[in-house]
């Protein structure tokens, strides 16, 4: 195991994030905290409970989801789009380092800066609104999970955008959407019967229920189902990853 | 003595069909200088490309120090160090954290020290903390061979090292190219500039159309496939080559004023004599006389229209068919 070379890119990455500070973290805290102000703590105050927990603390895991998909994504998909677009891959193929060692590093450094901005966001959800969590175990389990799938996803999209468009288009286009109809400012139960059928078709419903449930006991679908989805998304990004240096798809000719 | 690269068999035909390979066999000597020439896609780069790992074969071995670069990838990358035609660098990163990550990522232990003497050598120390975006061209290109060495590695390929580069600096590069080889680094070079590779090379492989056309040493090469020229200053011009001159390889300069004889360096017999008798029996003299070898420039240029020629004859006797 290359463990030099694992380390080298991770610290690279993470490098990157501390040269961008302001818009690596604190705009993600900052705009998830606009969130929190308007619908926790203005409209918050005048909305009902939802299965016994406030709305300004339901929402909380629903946007933390938001950010932790979104940020995963952009962060993985940045991390190796960048150097396809600058060159600078020619050193990362021509190394002694093994598609594992190169997917832990780029993915790794992805997923803590992601754990770390979602823990950043929880910390300030508390200025603004009261939460609790039941399950604090799952509820790190849930977010390292999730921050782990979705920069392994940012991973596969940076690999396969070849311009600056293609690489916004997931996380704007299809990403952000399922996250808004996922349940992160409802619980799904709210929604007529048909709708509520039709959304279990978005994989991020499971995300967020099984992290509200971490926080809360509540969830729109049964925790297990939740864990297995996320474990199964997880499991088609590494077989994509695996497929991709395998064949040398979109970085090798 | 083994080789430290051997190239067997290798072939190259990317998805879009093109054929920038074709069985191409190679060995480097360990120690060597060795120039790759050939024109723009002759497949110098991708045949540098695949033995580093870039671009995947199509067919055919390579092995870096007794190590296939597909079987034990690890082991023969490290012996590699790469610098790209393409100045490719982190622009917003330091001089100092660029070559920490490449030493990083060919896994070796930090080793500042060293990191330090290559920084010295190639005069980028006092920039170190610099951030590449503000580095000059030349800069940048030694910062490229600077983070290609810094995992110590035993076979530096560099790919057009000098394009670009100001005549001084191309100096300096030479000069450390040489230094590196007598540290015990095997150089594999290709260039565009075939005074860089007449200068520096101890042999010299010419790619064309993907396949190797000559691999020989370089004084070899030019002394096999080079000519030599004897030019006569003559006190009048002459219109044109008087007829008792006329069955010897002469001709004459664009004004006259010199008469040239062209002979074969390796011929026992190369005919000077008799030609100047023939001068003096038809009573022509000269002011003075001078001999010119032919440069590897017009052997290569010799090597590669030939093959061009070559190839437009078979493409002709095909479409004849």
């Amino acid at each position: 195991m290359n463990w030099y070379g694992i380390g080298a890119i991770y610290k690279f990455e993470m490098a990157r994030t501390w040269r961008t500070l302001m818009q690596s973290i604190v705009w993600p805290v900052l705009s998830t905290s606009l969130y929190f102000i308007v619908f926790g703590a203005a409209i918050g105050a005048r909305m009902g409970n939802i299965e016994g927990v406030s709305y300004g603390a339901f929402i909380i895991p629903g946007l933390i989801m938001l950010a932790l998909l979104s940020e995963s994504i952009s962060n993985a998909s940045f991390g190796i789009f960048f150097p396809k677009f600058s060159g600078t891959i020619y050193e990362i193929l021509s190394a002694p380092v093994s598609v594992f060692e190169i997917v832990a590093g780029y993915v790794g450094a992805a997923a803590t800066k992601s754990i770390v901005l979602g823990l950043l966001i929880l910390v300030t959800a508390r200025f603004f609104v009261d939460y609790e969590i039941t399950h604090p175990v799952w509820m790190v389990v849930f977010l390292v999970l999730t921050a782990l799938t979705f920069s392994l996803f940012g991973f596969i999209i940076g690999v396969w955008a070849d311009d600056f468009q293609k690489l916004q288009i997931i996380p704007l286009m299809v990403i952000t959407p399922l996250t808004f109809l996922g349940g992160a400012f409802y619980s799904i139960s709210m929604l007529p019967a048909v709708w509520q059928k039709i959304t279990l078709f978005n994989p991020v419903v499971y995300l967020i229920s099984g992290f509200r449930w971490a926080f809360y006991g509540v969830a729109d679908v049964n925790i297990g189902l939740s864990v297995g989805m996320t474990l199964l998304f997880l499991i088609l990004c590494l077989l994509a990853t695996w497929w991709i240096f395998r064949t040398g798809y979109r970085i090798k000719t | 003595m083994e080789p430290i690269i051997s190239i067997q068999d290798l072939g190259k035909t990317y998805a879009g069909g093109f054929t920038a390979l074709k069985k191409v066999n190679l060995e480097i000597q360990r120690g060597e200088i060795f120039a790759l020439l050939g024109p723009n896609g002759a497949g110098k780069t991708t045949l540098i490309s695949i033995v580093c790992g870039i671009v995947n074969a199509s067919q055919g071995n390579v092995t870096v120090s007794g190590y296939d670069i597909q079987r034990d990838y690890r082991r023969a990358r490290r012996e590699i160090g790469l610098v790209p035609q393409e100045i490719s660098t982190d622009a917003f990163e330091s001089v100092w954290s660029a070559v920490k990550f490449s030493r990083g990522l060919f896994g070796k232990a930090p080793n500042p020290s060293y990191l330090e003497k290559i920084l010295r050598q190639l005069s980028l120390w006092e920039k170190k903390g610099n951030k590449i975006i503000t580095l000059s061209g030349g800069m940048k290109r030694r910062l490229m061979i600077a983070k290609a060495l810094s995992h110590e590695p035993h076979v530096l390929f560099l790919d057009e090292p000098t394009a670009g580069v100001d005549v001084e600096l191309r100096q300096d590069m030479w000069a450390m190219v040489r230094g590196l080889r007598d540290s015990g680094v095997t150089i594999i070079l290709t260039t565009h500039y075939i005074e860089e590779a007449e200068e520096m090379a101890d042999r010299i492989g010419v790619i064309n159309r993907g396949e190797l056309v000559v691999v020989e040493e370089k004084n070899a090469l030019m002394q096999r496939m080079g000519e030599k020229e004897l030019s006569l200053t003559l006190p009048e011009p002459l219109q044109k080559i008087p007829d008792a001159l006329a069955d010897l390889p002469l001709r004459l300069n664009s004004d006259g004023s010199e008469l040239i004889y062209r002979f074969d360096i390796k011929s026992e017999d190369t005919g000077i004599a008799e030609f100047l008798r023939c001068l003096n029996a038809a009573n022509i003299d000269f002011r003075d006389l001078h001999t010119r070898e032919s440069s590897l420039e017009e052997i290569f240029v010799n090597l590669v229209h030939g093959e061009h020629q070559k190839h437009e004859g078979q493409l002709s006797g095909e479409m004849q068919e």
